[in-house]
């Protein structure tokens, strides 16, 4: 798939809601900073994928997994990080299995919505659901 | 949708408030990567947004910015030159420098390069130019 340059930045209204939510109520934030920020954020995710990738090529294996993006933070001397990952990473998991679990009973037929995985989407449920059409736990297709 | 606009103004309930589809484009733009398994990039969607909160009040609190109440670009770039932590970030968050000043040092570039002074004229007075 070929990317546009657009492609590899982040959605711009959600950035500004996570600065805004994080710096004190009032609080003016530029378009040049905002727009600083997203790409800040774009370098930070290419950055620790390459750092994780490294753990992940260290252990021989050729996916990324948990281990190795927290192994990243660390190395990237985001430590403070950690903590708070883990914690999100056990609600992820458990809401996940909880998906599973009633998607297991639901019919079928909303499948066809969901071919379409070039299209971009801010919605987390249907990106959730996409990445687990394309895989379960271990993804082995190369894009 | 109505679902997704629930859910997007809802920002504090949501687990993670980027789109997994999109970090996972980034991250596959890596030519080194294979593949990447569900908790993985969740972490990565998670920590991305660890760090733009880090990154906004760390330079809000460090910077001037906060003087007119505002985050500016400026406190951005003083943060990825000062803070270890965020020096990878210095070629894309450069220090801006007034058109004018950088004329004069390409013209003192010039002078110096004509003189044959080489790079002994190291003296970098950030406010050396002539006003």
């Amino acid at each position: 798939m070929a990317e546009r340059p657009e492609d590899l930045n982040l959605p711009n209204a959600v950035i500004t809601r996570i600065i805004k939510e994080a710096l004190p109520d009032g609080v003016n934030i530029s378009k040049e900073a905002r727009s600083a920020i997203s790409r800040a954020a774009s370098v930070f995710v290419l950055y620790a994928t390459s750092c994780a990738n490294n753990f992940a090529m260290k252990g021989k294996r050729k996916t990324l997994n948990a281990g190795d993006v927290l192994s990243a933070m660390e190395e990237m001397e985001f430590q403070r990080f950690v903590g708070p990952l883990k914690e999100s990473l056990e609600v992820y998991r458990r809401e996940q299995k909880g998906k599973k679990e009633a998607r297991k009973d639901k019919d079928k037929k909303t499948d066809s919505e969901e071919q379409d995985k070039s299209r971009e989407e801010e919605n987390d449920d249907d990106d959730e659901r996409l990445e687990e059409e394309e895989q379960n736990d271990e993804e082995e297709v190369d894009n | 949708r109505g679902k997704m606009a629930a859910r997007l103004s809802g920002g504090e309930n949501r687990l993670v408030s980027l789109p997994l589809s999109r970090i996972r484009v980034i991250m596959k733009s890596s030519p080194e990567v294979s593949s990447i398994n569900q908790d993985a990039l969740f972490l990565t969607a998670k920590a991305t947004e660890l760090f733009v909160q880090y990154l906004a009040t760390y330079s809000y609190k460090h910077g001037r910015g906060k003087e007119k109440n505002a985050l500016t670009y400026s406190d951005l770039s003083h943060t990825a030159e000062e803070c270890e932590t965020f020096q990878f970030l210095a070629d894309i968050l450069p220090k801006k420098i007034l058109a004018s000043k950088y004329l004069k040092m390409l013209e003192k570039e010039k002078r110096d390069g004509e003189l044959g002074e080489g790079d002994e004229d190291e003296e970098e007075d950030d406010e050396a130019v002539e006003d």
